[in-house]
């Protein structure tokens, strides 16, 4: 079968002061009628350029500069601006993250159809009207005469990306780019999408390059897939081949590096490929730390019907206000050197268990002990505070940025009161080399690390207090999937070498498998069941955790990390300047 | 020397050496301020000492000799025979103090109501906010003046003339802390929620440390835009308000009131007596303005 889309040695190219940036450098792919073409990569491998440059819609200063793009044996490439703005939306069409911004707000969604309808084909009002009802009845919207003269806010998120779907086939285009079409979208309502895209690229015989980060996306719905790395195309293949037996060693350590939800691994496998470092140095820091005594049947925490409500509706009169239970009555135990996981979707209130824990809100009503001993708001909380500390999950709104990390690192142990001078000067160097980034880096900013490294700091900071206690808030939501292989494991080995005990707050199942000795389910505030964490994935008796467990993303395809043929060695690429 | 090399080699220098239009407008403030600071060593003339002045040399045009006495002005004299590039150069030092100070002032005030109101929240944000919408609503010379008129009225007649440069400052400074608070309070809402705050109040540091190491240093970029834009007013209002009469006192003219002064001659043909203190204050704050202008747009992450 010919092509519909084929694309020969692509290189983009971002010149910025610092010299050129390649940001695809040489790549290959192409895509037949009714194939779903995956491509997949970490954050900054060139993925989403790749679709922008199809499009012609590279930012500026980027611009191709080499290679040819080829639409059913057409170059596109080289065509001119008009020419190409032709194309757009005919023939190729895009399907972008945000169903919320590509729709215009001020529009109905017939408006919207019916416009992008007589706009491409040469139809009448009334077949165009037509058209429209059809698209939206076809992509799955429930009584589409009534919904076609709805504002988009008046859809769901999913139900959005629906509509901007059919407005993507109103053109009938041969070729459609889905750059994270499902990212901004709810687990239950992401597999529906997807479903839809599968179906309509099989029966209308359109070509779809679906850009993604997510493998189990990849694994679920795509017929080739192409891995990037940089910019460059490090294998390209049918999935079940490329998933299931991976060539290249960057694919066989990025599918090592992705957690499963039907197995409990002891360690993600290491891979190190193009230069990551992994140095952390764990043996080290345990030698120098006063490790607690663990009697893993006590409790550390209690927490006794904790509540938590945030003022919605402010009113003068107190019967007027409305009130949001955030957490609602929540129980539960911490023992010594477990790590507990909380799990539930967003709004939850996961977070504010978390807070509550942390001192960051005080809590309306309920008690909470550590070690025994009750904590209380206004209370001198010094001694409570050098014992817990947080690792946050956003690397880059957790560091000061107009602070040193030297300086962030000693803040903690400074305010506290337990080093100054040189002993904590002593002290925070000896985290960053522990931590694997050198003593060196402390004269830096943050500015100047990436999101995984900063994670590093992060944790360097957490640990300066010498804590027993350690919150960890989505830690790993915010990282690329190898590095947050890379962060699972660091916690892992700090809380065996260091006797922590940890909170583990995260929505990804799988994550949580790997992570936890025993997992609590929170809903709309409440703690629905709390269970050991084999137990909860084999056996979940709250029909809540049931409905999240079948939620979670089936990877049987991918390819069963095995240590030994892993350590492929490959030339480090320098990173780009 | 890194340090030196890190700042020449920082984006907004490199944005500096790109703009032909900051670097100009640099080059003038810098003159024109160097001009204001060695006034005393570079004026060819002292206009406040009476011994060196002669009467015969008013009106002398710029450039010619004077028909009595064959004196020569470059920019030639005024009524009494000062000669105005010299009273222009004090006059400077007179406006550019009072809008320094002025401005500072009212940052001051701005950033800590900002700060206040911004990680507060509640009834404490909703008072300062108030009350800034409030003094928002009457136009800022007339605040300005309002303050002035309280001033002179409450201080005895003979300590009018040394309080007046301050009492300017008082009130031009108190007219122009509005827009420091808002912008601070803005950007203080959006630093407040970033983990590294919460990681602070992890470790119980207090709200005064939290709001002055954490959040200050992320809110000062906007603060420097508006500071050098309202440099400009603030020498502006200045002048307003010299002009009308109610500024700087006679012993100590600024621009504005230079310019008052030669707005009476200006129908009876000695313009320059107007025009060079009207030329050197526009492009004092045109120059001003111009570098605020690129400031924005070079601290703007969405402009690049």
């Amino acid at each position: 079968m010919t092509p519909l889309l084929e694309i020969k040695d692509l290189t983009v190219e971002f010149p910025t002061r610092r010299g050129i940036f390649t940001a695809v450098d040489k790549a290959s792919l192409s895509v037949a009628p009714g194939e779903i073409h995956g491509l997949v990569g970490e954050s900054g491998a060139g993925k989403s350029t790749i679709g922008a440059a199809v499009m012609g819609l590279l930012q500026r200063p980027g611009h191709i500069t080499g290679g040819t793009i080829n639409l059913k044996g057409r170059a596109v490439s080289g065509l001119d601006r008009s020419a190409v703005q032709a194309l757009r939306g005919r023939e190729i069409s895009m399907i972008f993250q945000d169903p919320l911004t590509s729709l215009n707000p001020l529009f109905t969604v017939r408006q919207q159809l019916v416009e992008t309808i007589t706009t491409h084909l040469d139809v009448t009002q009334t077949e165009a009207n037509q058209r429209a009802l059809d698209l939206l009845q076809r992509v799955g919207i429930p009584e589409p005469e009534m919904r076609l003269d709805h504002y988009p806010h008046q859809f769901s998120g999913g139900m959005r990306q629906r509509v901007v779907i059919a407005l993507v086939l109103c053109s009938e285009p041969d070729v459609i780019i889905a750059d994270e079409p499902t990212t901004a979208l709810d687990v239950s309502v992401q597999a529906q999408v997807l479903d839809l895209i599968k179906d309509l690229a099989r029966e209308r015989q359109v070509g779809v390059i679906l850009i993604t980060h997510n493998m189990g996306v990849i694994a679920n719905t795509t017929d080739h897939v192409t891995v990037m790395y940089r910019g460059q195309v490090m294998e390209s293949g049918p999935t079940a081949q490329v998933l299931g037996a991976p060539s290249h060693a960057y694919t066989k350590s990025l599918i090592a590096a992705v957690p499963r939800p039907q197995i409990k691994q002891h360690r993600f496998a290491q891979v190190s490929f193009g230069g990551r470092e992994t140095g952390f140095q764990i043996a080290d820091l345990a030698r120098n730390w006063n490790k607690p005594q663990v009697d893993r049947a006590k409790p550390l925490f209690q927490i006794e019907a904790l509540t938590k409500r945030f003022l919605q509706k402010p009113a003068l009169l107190p019967r007027n206000r409305h009130y949001l239970n955030a957490v609602d009555g929540v129980s539960f135990d911490i023992k010594q050197g477990e790590v507990f996981g909380i799990v539930g979707e967003s709004g939850s209130g996961k977070s504010t268990v978390a807070r509550l824990i942390g001192g960051l809100h005080r809590p309306d009503a309920g008690h909470l002990f550590f070690d025994k001993k009750e904590i209380v708001a206004g209370a001198d909380l010094t001694a409570y505070r050098r014992q817990i500390q947080m690792i946050f999950q956003d690397p880059y709104s957790s560091l000061n940025p107009r602070m040193r990390v030297d300086q962030i690192i000693a803040e903690p142990a400074r305010h506290l009161g337990l080093l100054s001078g040189k002993d904590l000067r002593h002290r925070v160097d000896e985290l960053l080399d522990r931590v694997g980034l050198g003593s060196a880096a402390g004269q830096k900013y943050p500015h100047e690390f990436s999101g995984g490294q900063r994670q590093r700091i992060s944790i360097a900071r957490a640990l300066a207090t010498q804590p027993r206690f350690l919150i960890c808030d989505e830690p790993t939501s915010a990282l690329d999937v190898s590095i947050q292989a890379q962060i699972l494991n660091i916690l892992k080995d700090l809380q065996e070498h260091l006797n922590l005990t940890m909170l583990f707050i995260s929505h990804d199942l799988p994550v949580v498998r790997q992570m936890c000795d025993r997992v609590g389910v929170i809903q709309r505030g409440q703690l629905v069941e709390v269970a050991q964490t084999e137990t909860l994935f084999t056996a979940p008796r709250h029909p809540y955790s049931r409905h999240l467990l079948s939620l979670m993303p089936r990877l049987d395809e991918l390819a069963t990390p095995d240590l030994t043929t892993l350590s492929a060695p490959v030339a480090p690429r320098p990173a780009p300047a | 020397m890194s340090r030196l090399y890190r700042a020449w080699d920082s984006d907004l220098a490199y944005a500096f050496r790109h703009s032909p239009i900051a670097m100009f407008a640099t080059l003038v403030v810098a003159l024109l301020v160097l001009g204001a600071v060695f006034a005393p060593l570079i004026a060819p003339h002292d206009p406040f000492d009476p011994a060196t002045l002669n009467l015969m040399n008013g009106f002398t045009a710029p450039g010619t000799p004077n028909a009595f006495t064959g004196d020569s002005f470059i920019l030639g004299t005024d009524n009494q025979g000062r000669d105005m590039l010299s009273t222009i150069l004090y006059g400077m030092r007179v406006s550019l103090f009072v809008g320094v100070a002025a401005v500072s002032l009212g940052m001051v005030i701005g950033i800590t109501l900002g700060l206040i109101a911004g990680y507060r929240g509640g009834w404490t944000d909703t008072l300062i906010m108030r009350v800034a919408d409030v003094q928002l609503t009457f136009p800022s010379i007339l605040v300005a003046m309002l303050i002035f008129g309280i001033a002179k009225g409450i201080t005895p007649v003979e300590y009018r003339d040394q309080v007046a440069i301050w009492v300017l400052i008082l009130a031009i400074g108190l007219s122009d802390w509005v827009q420091f608070a808002r912008v601070v309070r803005g950007a203080t809402l959006v630093q407040k929620n970033k983990e590294y705050v919460q990681a602070a109040q992890l470790i119980g540091r207090s709200g005064t440390a939290i709001m002055l190491r954490h959040i200050l240093p992320n809110v000062l970029s906007p603060v420097l835009v508006i500071a050098t834009i309202s440099l400009a007013l603030a020498i502006i209002a200045e002048a307003t308000l010299s002009f009308l009469g109610i500024g700087a006192p006679p012993t100590q003219p600024s621009l504005g009131t230079l310019i008052r002064v030669g707005q009476g001659f200006l129908f009876s043909g000695e313009w320059w007596i107007l025009f060079f203190p009207a030329c050197t204050l526009l492009a004092l704050a045109l120059s001003v303005n111009l570098l605020g202008d690129w400031l924005r747009d070079a601290l703007n992450p969405r402009l690049k």
